[in-house]
């Protein structure tokens, strides 16, 4: 096997500084719609009483369970020694870091008492699943740095297997961890389901994948580095199963649901009668978001073009989103259930009178916040391409696997 | 080098700079002290607004949990007293609407402790009027979710958020069953003391618990409804045997609102 060689993203000045520039006024926009969210308070959101976490959250959870998928290649590289994803390890293990901090940015500055970080910090309920979290992001961000030090330290080569076996690890306990802060909400039906954990870990592994064949591709395109077709097949064979898998997950859950009669009324909502929840679920999430990028990566023609690839991955990306409004923000929409077998036909508390859904309409600051927060996962992936060497010189099929180039 | 007899002089001389420097740390200790003990004086004086009575000098204990009985037979269509005087007890009418801001969007986004609800049995067409608030249960999901314990139970079986330590992330609105909760959502800007809520926390109904530290019977909601004449709300010490409370709940059928969620909550209803 040919040697790898790690460089430096060599962009022109002008480029780089241009795209720097550009990230940074996204950022910047986040940080002043923060700023006006923190000052005034969270009336000038759309988020109220019923519709207690909104768009921000959308944006962080969406964040955060792609950083954990985004080190998946790190880890079928290193855990699963499948050696042509070990030259993409490194810059996996990047985007990983750089997507949790934007993740968990936007999930702070959206507190109600953002100035209070270091309570969170420093008192633990450790009944909660949040408090666990806490730990589970701030110690993934720690070993997944470690498992970067080792790819890129030769002297600490020997410990390079172990670090990435406890980074894969990590951080399939980190994505338990966000799917329960749902599924152990007892008291709204859309939640409560142990099935959320699992689905979550197959929703990172697609998700962030997306982002990392998106980045990837975006990031060699600029510098002119080629990506192997070969290795493009791996990856994007990988986007189908993975597809496939959430697809298995979508059906499980509402199997579970239609278990019991209880919930007869929340499967009819999600599929037929929850208006822009149901049209988000079905052309957001499952048609353009699973579906479509399904049928160009499996197609035989468009499968093989690049431009159609990275097109699927921006329709995974896409459905993610629309996915995390569907379970977020529709899961909270949906009436709870305070009277089985009755119906509330007075309220003075928005009790979703007669089956009401919950209005929400997201502000322009909670969305500026949640791209705020995309804006920094990518410019810390930006920075750290250029200031260290992450990404291999080529990703052409004979430079990373001699047998690669005979496959494909 | 100064000779002896100068130095006599001078100490005999009135130090104005000495002087001055003690004038200045007795004036800083006086407004550095006098707040406080001013407050500790208010805290333990029980202000008339607070309806009075003897503070609290010992720990709260488990030998009481505080509890309700809403007979909804004689919760009234219509009227809204028990509401009224939560929101006056509690300064939640001093609420006041940010300017700019859309009013049925504000009208989801302010905070309520209690309020009136009125539901229809779907196979039978019955009709209830009940007040609904923090059922107080004995295993709230609102303090398993919390992460920092802001969210918590007293001894006494009042569930409570410790204003100090909540962060503002809303995981107890979410987890709990009865949409109990409010968010802050703006700057309050006039507050009681016995309510101090401040913009990015949450709060709910804490069963008056000025009222149970200064050793008062009732809750504000319990009083109105008396005074109304309707007697729909009973409060009192679920664990004692001889409470009016404990003898109608012996009495009466009633039920835990969602039952099956087996948290014991301390508020129970009857004819619903």
């Amino acid at each position: 096997m040919k040697r790898i060689v790690y460089r430096e993203w060599r962009l022109a000045p002008q480029r780089y500084w241009g795209l720097l520039a550009l990230l940074a006024v996204i950022a910047g926009m986040g940080g002043l719609a923060f700023w006006y969210m923190e000052h005034q308070g969270h009336w000038v959101t759309g988020m109220t009483n019923e519709i207690v976490w909104g768009t921000p959250h959308l944006f962080a959870i969406f964040l955060i369970v792609a950083a954990s998928g985004a080190l998946n290649i790190a880890s079928i590289g290193t855990v699963f020694g499948k050696t042509t994803y070990q030259p993409l390890g490194r810059f996996s293990g990047l985007l990983a870091v750089a997507l949790l901090v934007g993740g968990l940015l936007v999930l702070v500055l959206d507190l109600g008492r953002p100035d209070r970080l270091i309570v969170a910090m420093t008192s633990y309920n450790f009944r909660s699943i949040f408090a666990w979290n806490v730990l589970l992001y701030t110690g993934f961000m720690a070993i997944v740095i470690a498992y970067l030090v080792t790819m890129m330290e030769r002297r600490l080569k020997g410990y390079y297997k172990a670090a990435g076996t406890l980074a894969f690890t990590w951080r399939l306990l980190l994505t338990t961890g966000t799917g329960s802060i749902f599924g152990f909400i007892v008291a709204r039906q859309a939640y409560d389901t142990a099935v959320l954990a699992p689905m979550f870990i197959v929703m990172s592994f697609l998700y962030g994948l997306a982002v990392f064949i998106l980045v990837l591709m975006f990031a060699c395109a600029q510098d002119g580095r080629p990506i192997g077709p070969y290795l493009l097949k791996r990856l994007k064979g990988l986007m189908a199963i993975f597809i496939a898998g959430v697809l298995l997950f979508i059906l499980i859950y509402f199997l579970t649901k239609l278990y019991g009669a209880k919930n007869y009324d929340l499967v009819n909502y999600y599929l037929v009668s929850g208006g822009r929840y149901t049209l988000a679920f079905w052309f957001g999430w499952v048609i353009l978001g699973l579906l479509a990028p399904y049928g160009i990566i499996m197609h035989p023609a468009l499968g093989q073009d690049p431009k159609w690839i990275a097109g699927a991955s921006a329709l995974v990306i896409f459905g993610g989103l629309a996915s995390l409004y569907v379970i977020v923000i529709g899961g909270q929409a949906f009436p709870m259930t305070l009277f089985p077998d009755k119906t509330i036909l007075e309220s003075g508390f928005h009790d979703g009178v007669g089956g009401q859904i919950s209005a929400y309409a997201p502000s322009l600051p909670e969305v500026l916040l949640g791209l705020g927060g995309v804006a920094v996962a990518l410019l810390i992936t930006a920075v750290g391409v250029r200031v260290l060497q992450f990404l291999p010189e080529s990703l052409a099929d004979k430079d990373i696997d001699p047998h690669a180039a005979v496959k494909a | 080098m100064k000779n002896p007899s100068d130095m006599k002089n001078s100490s005999a001389v009135i130090d104005e700079g000495r002087r001055g420097f003690m004038r200045t740390a007795a004036g800083v200790a006086t407004v550095t002290l006098a707040p406080g003990v001013l407050l500790h004086t208010l805290a333990h004086a029980g202000s008339p607004g607070q309806g009075g009575g003897v503070p609290r000098a010992e720990p709260v204990t488990d030998a009481v949990r505080y509890g309700m009985l809403i007979d909804t037979t004689r919760c009234a269509e219509g009227c809204t007293a028990c509401v009224s005087a939560c929101n006056r007890e509690n300064g939640l009418d001093l609420q006041e609407m940010p300017t700019g801001a859309d009013p049925a969007l504000w009208d989801r986004q302010e905070s309520r402790w209690i309020r009136k609800v009125k539901v229809q049995d779907n196979l039978t067409g019955h009709v209830s009027n009940l007040p609904l608030m923090c059922q107080h249960c004995e295993h709230p999901p609102c303090v398993d979710v919390c992460p920092t314990g802001a969210s918590f139970k007293r001894a006494d079986g009042i569930v409570m958020v410790d204003r100090h330590l909540c962060i503002g992330c809303r995981y107890c609105m979410m987890a709990c069953p009865y949409k109990a909760r409010s968010f802050i959502h703006a700057n309050v800007e006039e507050k009681l003391t016995l309510a101090p809520r401040g913009k990015g926390c949450v709060e709910s109904c804490n069963l008056c618990v000025h009222r149970r530290d200064h050793g008062q019977p009732s809750t504000a909601c319990a009083d109105a409804c008396a005074a109304e004449g309707h007697h729909a709300i009973l409060f009192g010490d679920l664990k004692d045997p001889a409470s009016p409370l404990s003898q109608a709940l012996a009495k009466l059928p009633s039920r835990q609102l969602r039952e099956n969620l087996a948290l014991n909550t301390g508020v129970r209803y009857s004819g619903v």
